[in-house]
């Protein structure tokens, strides 16, 4: 299994670089992995992934995009509550690209 | 990450590409896990003696099924089916020719099955192998290079359903524990938790209810998306993709206003929140079964009349097709369960129905309100998905599965323009990501094989003005939206077809 370093310390990610243990997450994780995708995360990346590490709390899944698109509306302006903007901030998609730098699991199925 | 992907060139034709031997070999999608494979009854790893085993249930295979047996004996190498695949279209690669890839099989079938494959001095002559590793990888390879789309055998002049071929060889590898990790993950998830995407019970009520809230923001008027709600007329059953994706989440909601204008009282399942039944893609009898009988258990429990299909392509196929023989699930099954669920069931309507039927026939009774200007944004055309065209019907016509979905969007929009004749109907192509293969560790695959359909779709964008494309299937619509980009074409531009209806539906008591 391969592993991504972050402040020296090791986490096990699996083939498709998720995180095997979703429990060890730290902030640092989703940095080091947005630098893999040459992205820098900016205070509106760090309002999505923490809306996942929310729900996926209470929900244990994460959430549909229609409503992680509600939620940032509401929060951060209608403006924003669509998936362009969710794509312009993570363009290999919100479900597949933020989940990952958030921890969650992968969403699987038709999606 | 991965290694750069080089989109095919759409030209003014499609064209029958020059051979490149090898050009797809590798080691194919990520291979499942023990925890993948335990659950569905499979080894969790290669077996010791994996060669005998596989030998051993090739011949179980064609015992049991015998048109495994006679597609394995029939293949005359015509070549009808070589240019007909839109993986090889897409990959040039002659192992991706149906005949070529099914060989891969028949050369092994040959030698441990067929009196000449025993013989040292006729094997050669009649092509046939030892199932050496390198075989057994290739199968792995190239088995998942096949959408199981069956357009091949459409022109096959004596019929032969590769798919089945595929399948068989799929529930060999999965025999000596070598599963595909994307479709053998999922398929245990819907044992676990009851849909392919692993989405729980309050997950699913919080999201239904967030739609509902949203249709109410949108027309003032409250439609209800129950949840395990008793004693309604119908149960629902649909991919899980519909709770969670774009643009299957407005066929959703497109479903859930036709209900409620119909007044036909419904709810979904928290148990069966899953129309898909992944075990078909592998071949695997046994754990389709185990799908199917979770929407009996849901049907029995909820006390329904009638069981409604939602917009997924290969679902259909398995609950038109298989869905009263393996659980009794319709009209006529013969156990205890299936004798119960039949003095449930309501004889006026077929089970299953398709989502698309029932709204087609609303729309002939006039029981819609219906403005189809609410669509002249678009310019639509309609992509059938494999599974609905060549493995179901619709309707008590045949080729009613071509015409009713067109029905229902000609009735909600103005602007409609089929794409080249074949390329659609009984000759569709298929959207590259079906069968099981729309994971991300075959990307490659899916852009490649998405050729045909591009090609088709682009010319009738630029040629006759269509904005936007239509479909049924939640596979397809995920394909399309993920791999339409690499085409240039803006991943909005594939709509759901209750999207449409949603669109153009004016409920009761509706502001403007």
């Amino acid at each position: 299994m391969s592993s991504i370093t972050v402040d020296g310390k090791e986490y096990a990610v699996d083939e498709e670089g998720y995180l095997a243990d979703l429990s060890t997450w730290v902030p640092g994780i989703a940095d080091v992995m947005a630098a893999q995708d040459d992205l820098t995360l900016t205070d509106e990346h760090w309002d999505i992934i923490n809306f996942l590490r929310e729900y996926y709390e209470e929900y244990q899944i994460a959430p549909a995009i229609r409503v992680l698109t509600k939620a940032i509306g509401k929060k951060l302006g209608k403006e924003k509550g669509n998936s362009k903007y969710l794509y312009e901030l993570f363009p290999y998609g919100p479900a597949k690209q933020a989940c990952r730098y958030a921890g969650l699991p992968k969403p699987t199925g038709c999606v | 990450m991965a290694k750069e992907i080089e989109t095919p060139e759409v030209k003014e034709y499609l064209d029958v590409p020059h051979i490149q031997p090898g050009v797809m070999q590798g080691d194919g999608p990520f291979i499942a896990k023990p925890e993948h494979q335990e659950p569905l009854g499979f080894p969790g790893e290669l077996v010791p003696d994996w060669q005998n085993k596989a030998i051993d249930k090739l011949g179980e295979l064609k015992s049991k099924y015998r048109s495994l047996q006679l597609f394995l004996d029939i293949c005359v190498k015509c070549g009808s089916c070589t240019d007909k695949c839109h993986y090889f279209l897409g990959t040039a690669d002659p192992k991706n020719m149906p005949v070529a890839r099914q060989d891969l099989l028949r050369k092994v079938y040959r030698r441990y099955y067929t009196i000449w494959g025993k013989f040292g001095f006729t094997r050669k002559l009649v092509g046939a192998q030892e199932l050496t590793r390198e075989v057994l990888d290739d199968w792995y390879n190239y088995y998942h290079q096949c959408s199981e789309c069956r357009r091949c055998s459409v022109f096959c002049p004596y019929g032969i359903d590769t798919a089945e071929i595929t399948m068989a060889a799929r529930e060999i590898l999965d025999s000596v524990g070598i599963g595909m990790k994307y479709t053998n993950e999922i398929i245990a998830k819907v044992f676990k938790i009851g849909n392919n995407l692993g989405l729980p019970g309050p997950a699913l009520k919080m999201t239904l209810e967030d739609l509902e809230e949203e249709i109410e923001d949108d027309t003032g008027v409250k439609v209800e998306l129950p949840v395990d709600r008793e004693g309604v007329d119908v149960l629902l059953i649909t991919p899980s993709a519909d709770f969670f994706a774009e643009p299957h989440i407005d066929g959703l909601i497109g479903y859930a206003k036709v209900f409620h204008e119909a007044g036909v009282s419904w709810t979904v399942s928290s148990y069966a929140s899953e129309a898909a039944n992944f075990s078909m893609f592998i071949g695997s009898y046994e754990n389709m079964k185990r799908q199917a009988e979770r929407i009996r258990k849901a049907a029995l429990d909820l006390g329904v009349k009638r069981i409604i299909h939602g917009e997924c392509g290969h679902a259909w196929r398995a609950a038109y097709s298989f869905w009263n023989t393996l659980a009794g699930v319709g009209h006529g099954g013969d156990d205890a369960y299936s004798r119960e669920l039949q003095k449930q069931l309501d004889p006026a309507y077929p089970v299953p129905q398709h989502i698309c039927e029932f709204t087609w026939d609303l729309i002939q009774r006039d029981v819609l309100t219906l403005d189809p200007s609410e669509n002249d944004h678009m310019t639509l055309t309609f992509h059938d998905s494999c599974n609905v065209a060549r493995a179901s019907r619709m309707g008590d016509k045949p080729g009613g599965q071509f015409e009713i979905p067109r029905n229902v969007i000609k009735a909600v929009c103005n602007n409609y323009v089929d794409m080249p004749h074949h390329t659609i109907g009984e000759e569709t192509y298929c959207c590259g990501g079906g069968g099981g293969l729309l994971t991300d560790d075959l990307m490659e695959v899916r852009i490649k094989g998405a050729l045909p359909r591009m090609q088709a779709l682009k010319t009738t964008m630029e040629g006759k003005g269509v904005t936007h494309m239509a479909a049924i299937c939640a596979i397809c619509k995920t394909q399309f939206s993920k791999v339409m980009p690499y085409y240039e074409i803006g991943m909005d531009r594939i709509v759901s077809v209750h999207q449409l209806v949603s669109n153009a539906i004016k409920l009761t008591g509706q502001e403007d």
